[in-house]
């Protein structure tokens, strides 16, 4: 599944097979990421897009299949720090570190896993908290800040690990609509620097704007794939891509209710 | 009020305090030993390994069961009737009260260590942190926040139930005031109210500094 010019794409899925019990959750999925390019999974609620990405963090082993970075087999849970480090993943729940403070939390892994120097290590992290405009929030608790602005500090502290893939896993999901945006636009960002990504929302509109490709996962596979991902949600060619999209659709049959017509 | 005079002849005043001390070293000694032992009981719980959690368990179980009366009759007389073991009163107390820290704090380290969410660990895991690291870095101090409270409230808990001790001839600070109750016992009358008041303000100086310390620190870590 290597590209036209021969070079391993920059993450790989090969048939990854998934099970928990009995329940198979993967059923042989393929998936390229080339560098540079932004993939959004969609899918519907427990097909199995957390447990994709968990596998390619390395939080989940796999049963069958091979996920590869770069070319290299990174499957399963045993992996050294340094290959860790190369996938940078953000969580629906931010999980902050709870007893440290917003620089805190961006600093520590870049000064105890990558031994950086700390002043160094906060310079970064000024320019990268500065970026998603909490600079000023610097000294404060995780516990004092709105959710938005929690998952922007979340996405420092990955980012301030300099990950060759950033993974993230529904990161508005528990957020109030007026937060969604001020976080959805620093991904935007990210995703015009060139990062590399894999995203698994619920927000269609953003899905749109930011894809590069998209792919809609149901009962453990691939349903359909798309590198145009206007007309993915235009016109779907799958029936069941076309049924999960017109969730997110609401229509009112106009004329059928006589009193209160608009 | 008369009866005043018992709480204020110095001989009395020096008296309680030495029976203080014996209260506090007794409960001090205890809570410093428990520590190291119920961080590695609480440790230990966490283990998937079964055998040790059954022993674990059990051994928690059988502290709670027992009256601290209990536990103390059985060291202080069984070991002697038993090992022939001469134990003074006191050490009995600091073995008994040790044991009994070392469990319920186990079961309160174990506790704390599982409330903390696996995503921590999955945070710390994605950011490269080896297990020592995410432990040391991340799990631990998560821990203590929650562990602190409730740990400072059995370090009173234990310094007031030293007062059973004297039922194995330790001369605590209850002994002591009723030493000097039962010596006055026709001089002054009333000694025992001014006695077991002195008593009571000697407790309170002790534990609610440790009071407070523990709803301060509740508050200052409630998120
Ligand atoms: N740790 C686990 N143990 C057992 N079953 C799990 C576990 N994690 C996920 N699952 C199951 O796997 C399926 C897919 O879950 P998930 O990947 O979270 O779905 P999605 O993120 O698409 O909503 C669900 O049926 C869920 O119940
Ligand atoms: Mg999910």
């Amino acid at each position: 599944m290597s590209d036209a010019t021969g070079e391993a794409p920059m993450l790989e899925v090969r048939g990854l097979t998934k099970r928990f019990g009995d329940e198979v959750v993967l059923d042989g999925l393929d998936l390229a990421v080339r560098k540079g390019e932004v993939v959004v999974v969609l899918g519907p609620s427990g097909c199995g897009k957390s447990t994709l990405l968990r596998c390619i963090a390395g939080l989940e082993g796999v049963d069958a299949g091979e996920v590869r970075l770069e070319g290299e087999p990174i499957s399963g849970t045993r992996r050294d720090s340094a290959l860790r480090q190369r996938l940078g993943m953000v969580f629906q729940s931010y999980d902050l570190f709870p007893t440290r403070t917003v620089l805190a939390n961006v600093t520590l892994a870049p000064v105890v896993v990558q031994h950086r120097d700390r002043l160094e290590a906060e310079r970064e992290a000024e320019a990268l908290l500065r970026r998603v405009g909490l600079w000023d929030k610097r000294d404060s608790y995780p516990s004092t800040l709105s959710g938005g602005q929690r998952q922007r500090v979340a996405i420092c502290r990955a980012l301030a690990m300099h990950p060759d893939v950033m993974l993230l896993d529904e990161v508005t999901a528990a957020l109030d609509p007026e937060m969604v945006h001020e976080v959805l636009d620093v991904v935007l960002e990210l995703a015009e620097g060139g990062l590399t990504m894999v995203i698994v929302t619920h927000e269609m509109r953003f899905a749109a704007a930011i894809a590069d490709r998209v792919v809609m996962l149901d009962g453990g596979e691939v349903v359909e794939e798309s590198d145009d991902p206007a007309a993915f949600f235009e016109r779907p060619e799958t029936g069941r891509a076309r049924e999960f999209l017109s969730m997110f659709e609401y229509k009112r049959e106009k004329g059928k209710g006589t009193d209160h017509e608009d | 009020m008369p009866g005043a005079e018992i709480v204020l002849d110095p001989s009395n005043v020096l008296r309680l305090l030495a029976g203080l001390g014996v209260t506090v070293r007794i409960g001090l000694v205890s809570v410093a030993l428990s520590l190291p032992l119920g961080i590695a009981c609480g440790m230990l719980m966490t283990l998937r390994n079964p055998l040790i959690r059954a022993v674990l368990r059990a051994y928690l179980e059988f502290i709670r069961i027992m009256p601290q009366l209990v536990l103390l009759y059985l060291v202080f007389f069984g070991t002697a009737g038993a090992w022939g073991w001469d134990l003074s009163g006191e050490a009995a107390s600091v073995v008994v009260f040790s044991l009994w820290g070392a469990a319920e704090l186990g079961d309160l380290v174990r506790g704390a260590l599982e409330s903390i969410p696996r995503t921590q660990y999955d945070s710390a895991y994605v950011l490269g942190m080896g297990r020592r690291q995410a432990f040391a870095r991340v799990i631990l101090p998560q821990a203590v926040t929650r562990l602190l409270p409730p740990a400072v409230n059995l370090a009173t808990r234990m310094v007031k139930t030293t007062s059973l001790c004297m039922l194995i001839g330790v001369v605590e600070l209850i002994r002591v005031g009723q030493q000097i109750i039962d010596y006055n016992r026709f001089a002054v009358p009333t000694g025992a109210l001014w006695i077991y008041g002195s008593i009571f303000f000697l407790y309170f100086i002790v534990c609610w500094p440790l009071s407070i310390l523990s709803r301060r620190l509740e508050r200052r870590w409630a998120r």
